[in-house]
């Protein structure tokens, strides 16, 4: 069994003591978002990027200002870019509103009805972002050579979804989130797939760095007590991988000594 | 002078400033993006872009997403 050693999870130069990052799409209203976030512990939350609607009360708070970009790391996501030019744009329009950071989280879909990503045009917008200086958490595959491939580009965390995204089917190809992890350099997270708690554990058991959420707390009946449900999968996935596993054996094993019966 | 606001036709009654095609469209200058022809305004540059007939002017914000 191999001793593993805790290391604090870094992204872009930036330490984070919780790795649970939660999205803040299908929510009721921005206050139960708020609350889901602060009960997750949480201290990234993805947003989308889009287009104001015209004509829309400008008294109405956006979301930002319930969620501070000053308080938490606000990731904005390129969902619904279907191309690496349209991903590209939406970065640059992303670091722009929020005043020139540059941390996004990069998702290039390439089929609507399982938003499975199209990996050629992820690359080519990983290299593009990468040579514009932004900071790069990419959502990929499970392909292993894929996963590395994008470490070389340069992104800063690589995302393997554990299943579709809101599927809510938990981590179907461990094996291969192993693989990636065993030759990963950057932060491995697993972003999208996670249905209830023991898949955030399960992932985090693997060896995960962090679990990437959202419709799995969002769509939950009481998505603040999922959210306290989640916070505890991470911590204790994570405190089990550190503290490796027994192994598995086929036969029992007795846990009381033979030794020493009077019978 | 006729111009495309995300997506939709607007005719404006003269020529405007971004800064002023923001203030009628009751949008604040807080926490946006705005594209000018595929170009993006740095929000310093705002009050000071003129607009011109034809001009494609996208304006985005910050939703819920995951």
């Amino acid at each position: 069994m191999k001793d593993v050693t805790d290391r604090p999870l870094v992204i872009a130069g930036t330490t984070y003591s919780s790795r649970l990052i939660i999205g803040s799409g299908k929510y009721q209203n921005f206050q139960e978002n708020l609350a889901a976030l602060e009960m997750s512990g949480a201290e990234i939350i993805t947003v989308a990027i889009r287009r104001v609607n015209l004509g829309q009360n400008s008294d109405e708070p956006s979301l930002l200002e319930v969620i501070s970009a000053e308080k938490y790391t606000i990731l904005p996501n390129t969902a619904g870019c279907y191309s690496a030019d349209d991903a590209v744009r939406t970065c640059r329009m992303a670091r722009e509103l929020l005043d020139g950071r540059k941390l996004v989280k990069l998702e290039v879909l390439g089929d609507q009805k399982t938003l499975y990503p199209n990996v050629t045009e992820t690359l080519a917008a990983a290299e593009a972002l990468v040579k514009d200086d932004f900071d790069v958490m990419v959502y990929t595959s499970d392909d292993p050579l894929i996963a590395k491939r994008l470490e070389e580009i340069g992104c800063v965390a690589v995302m393997p979804l554990g299943a579709p995204i809101g599927s809510g089917l938990g981590i179907r190809n461990p094996t291969n989130i192993r693989l990636i992890l065993d030759n990963a350099t950057v932060p491995i997270i697993v972003d999208a797939g996670v249905g209830t708690a023991s898949d955030a554990s399960i992932a985090m058991e693997l060896g995960c760095d962090g679990v990437l959420m959202n419709t799995a707390i969002a769509e939950a009946s009481k998505p603040v007590l999922m959210a306290s449900a989640m916070k505890k999968a991470v911590e204790s996935g994570r405190e089990a991988y550190l503290a490796g596993r027994m192994p598995r054996r086929l036969y029992a094993s007795a846990s009381s000594p033979i030794d020493g019966t009077f019978f | 002078m006729h111009v495309t606001v995300n997506g939709e036709g607007l005719d404006l009654e003269k020529a405007t400033s971004l800064q002023q095609l923001l203030a009628h469209l009751n949008i604040g200058e807080g926490r946006i993006a705005v594209e000018l022809n595929g170009e993006i305004v740095a929000k310093s540059q705002i009050s000071r872009q003129a607009l011109v007939e034809g001009d494609k002017i996208e304006i985005v914000q910050a939703i819920g997403g995951g």
